[in-house]
């Protein structure tokens, strides 16, 4: 056996977690010497981490963009960073990357210090950064040919991973045609393709589908998962998209303002924020809301944003009467009223108080001053 | 929540794959990126016809306006030879792939090759090889050009040469400022302003007439300008034939410019891959 579906690792993993810590590392163990089945040139690899912060720490001048993060992700793994824009994920991204050192702290990827021993991280990585960074005056197969060069590919492998990711980026003809004619879903893949080019163990993707479209993107995302099931890549997949984070991850990590504020699995992660949600909006005043629904019976929790509040309950359709009852008794005016279960935004909006918004830019502007 | 998943019609062949990236030579990482520069060059043919096209220009300008003049004042001298270093060095001066450099840094793909395990040296020398081939092919359509002037190398062919050699070696020594604004202000605009630089080193020298013909201060001034000696060292191969004094001269005037502009230029290169 060579490989296992995503799904069959999953279910082995849980039915080994009632067998203690201990057991379920040395059977994550195996399960990762099956899946990935590789790698044994590296005897310095710890064989269970792809990749590992402690107390990692990034500031600009003084501001914290990442402030104390620890992570241990596994080899194999697909791991979704969700945040916010300006929540720190890219100057993670470009520590982890080796395009920034840590300001305090480590990190380290494929077993090798981010601060101490970049080569031998950019020979194990592959990255695909939040702008498609291409030439737009090379073809695209120059480009890719040239990357395949600076990793040390000789011309016959140069060759053969160009046959390989051809069909990955599926531009036909347009290959030889210089990146500057690209669309930007074209762009993306071929960004991807060339993060592939020296068949990497890891794979970081910063926010891979901003700015695409749906059918572009339901398109990386189906290539994120073979490259996962088929290649065993180790994939950090940063998003500020929570269908994709929810879709794709094995485990997510939410950071918010440059600390890690959440993780686990998007179901575990939406189980603990309850059974049920249901989400008021109303005119006026959203606070006046809180208090009357503070003592309905069946409800956990009430948080309010915006114009909205959401209830998290046990047993929505239970609560949801008494919810709109109590809301009109205390004269509130209601916009609608919906019942639905819990996504990773109600995660957040449970650890932050407020939801996954597009428009923070703190990691922006933080790089422009350094800049 | 539900994905909408799309089954390509052509799905990629992701078979696990034996390849194993690994860190190439140094000359061979100087040698990709010399390429890369070199493959853009008929894409971006805006970088070298101007200069070509001033050089060609003030050539025969130069020589329709000054030639009577000046060999009727100075016995026996050749002013198309004279001024054929002159149109070398307005052809090759500035030419470089900086404002290229500075367009990688905008659009990130200078972070993508920062992320692979090329040396960063390597990054800066391979465009500044591709600078050398360059000029040394811009030098071609002027060198036959004053053949068909007429003009005779009294150093014979591996004068030509060196006539070459020399020319690109100053646009080299020249080129590391433009990429020393490049790293450092990632601005288009400053880099293509580089080539004023040279404006006053060409003015303030003999470009135009011999120093013996120069006033008192302007010749003082010429005496300090490396431009001058790199003239003097171009025009011992098409006047005099091996005149080694001029040539030592013309190598040690192109070392000085050199030593500034690499310094000022890898200076720019560390600031700009500071990571801290």
């Amino acid at each position: 056996m060579t490989q296992l579906k995503r799904r069959d690792r999953q279910e082995i993993g849980h039915q080994m977690a009632g067998l203690g810590a201990e057991a379920t590392a040395m059977t994550t163990l195996t399960l990762d010497d099956v899946v990935i089945g590789n790698e044994a040139h590296h005897p310095r690899r710890r064989r269970m981490s792809a990749i590992t912060t402690e107390r990692l720490v990034r500031t600009f001048d003084g501001v914290s963009a990442v402030d104390g993060l620890d992570l241990d992700i596994r080899q194999g793994e697909i791991y979704g960073f969700l945040g916010p824009n300006g929540a720190g994920k890219s100057t993670t991204v470009r520590v982890l990357c080796t395009l920034l050192a840590p300001t305090a702290g480590r990190a380290t990827v494929a077993g090798y210090d981010v601060a101490t021993e970049p080569g031998q991280v950019r020979l194990r990585i592959g990255v695909a950064l939040q702008e498609a960074a291409l030439d737009p005056r090379q073809t695209g197969e120059e480009l890719l040919r040239l990357q395949g060069r600076l990793y040390g590919l000789s011309r016959r492998e140069i060759e053969q991973r160009l046959g390989e990711l051809t069909e990955l980026v599926d531009i036909g003809d347009a290959l030889r045609r210089p990146i500057s004619t690209y669309s930007g879903g074209m762009r993306r893949r071929l960004d991807l393709a060339a993060a592939l080019v020296h068949n990497p163990e890891i794979l970081f993707l910063d926010e891979p589908t901003t700015g695409l479209d749906p059918m572009s993107r339901a398109r990386v995302w189906e290539e994120v998962r073979r490259l996962n099931a088929e290649l065993g890549v180790t994939i950090f997949l940063t998003t500020q998209y929570l269908e994709e984070a929810d879709e794709l991850a094995d485990r997510v990590g939410i950071l918010n303002a440059g600390r890690l504020v959440a993780e686990g699995t998007p179901v575990d992660l939406k189980h603990n924020v309850g059974n049920d949600v249901i989400v008021v909006r109303v005119d006026g005043d959203p606070g006046v809301a809180l208090a009357s629904l503070a003592d309905v019976a069946g409800v956990q929790a009430v948080d309010a944003s915006g114009c909205e509040v959401v209830v998290t309950a046990t047993n929505g359709a239970s609560t949801i009467g008494p919810v709109a009852v109590a809301l009109a008794n205390g004269g509130i005016a209601v916009r609608d009223l919906t019942l639905r279960t819990p996504t990773l935004d109600d995660v957040f909006l449970e650890l932050t108080g407020t939801h996954i918004r597009p428009d923070e830019s703190i990691d922006e502007e933080i790089e422009e001053v350094t800049q | 929540m539900t994905a909408t998943v799309v089954t390509t019609s052509r799905r990629a062949d992701l078979r696990r794959s034996t390849i194993r990236p690994r860190q190439a030579g140094f000359a061979h990482d100087v040698m990709s990126i010399a390429g890369r520069a070199l493959r853009a060059i008929p894409r971006d043919m805006t970088a070298v016809i101007p200069p070509v096209f001033i050089a060609l220009f003030f050539f025969v300008v130069n020589i329709g306006t000054l030639q009577r003049l000046t060999e009727r004042s100075i016995g026996g001298f050749d002013f198309k030879a004279f001024m054929m270093a002159t149109a070398i060095l307005l052809g090759v001066t500035g030419i470089s792939r900086a404002p290229a450099l500075v367009l990688d840094v905008e659009n990130g793909y200078f972070d993508r090759l920062l992320l692979t395990p090329v040396r960063r040296l390597a990054i800066l020398l391979g465009h500044m090889v591709a600078d050398v081939a360059v000029a040394c092919a811009l030098t071609v359509p002027i060198v036959i050009l004053g053949f068909a002037l007429g003009i005779h190398f009294e150093a014979g062919p591996l004068g030509v040469l060196v006539f070459v050699l020399l020319a690109a070696l100053w646009s080299l020594a020249f080129a590391g400022f433009g990429y020393a604004i490049a790293l450092k202000t990632g601005n288009p605009a400053a880099v293509n302003s580089a080539f004023l630089l040279f404006f006053p080193f060409l003015f303030l020298t003999s470009s135009y007439v011999p120093r013996s013909q120069l006033t008192g201060w302007l010749d003082t001034v010429a005496s300090w300008n490396p431009v001058t000696y790199v003239l003097g060292g171009l025009r011992s191969l098409t006047m005099q034939g091996w005149q080694w004094t001029e040539l030592g001269q013309a190598l040690a005037a192109i070392a000085v410019v050199a030593v500034v502009s690499m310094a000022l230029c890898f200076g720019a290169l560390r600031g700009r891959l500071k990571r801290t």
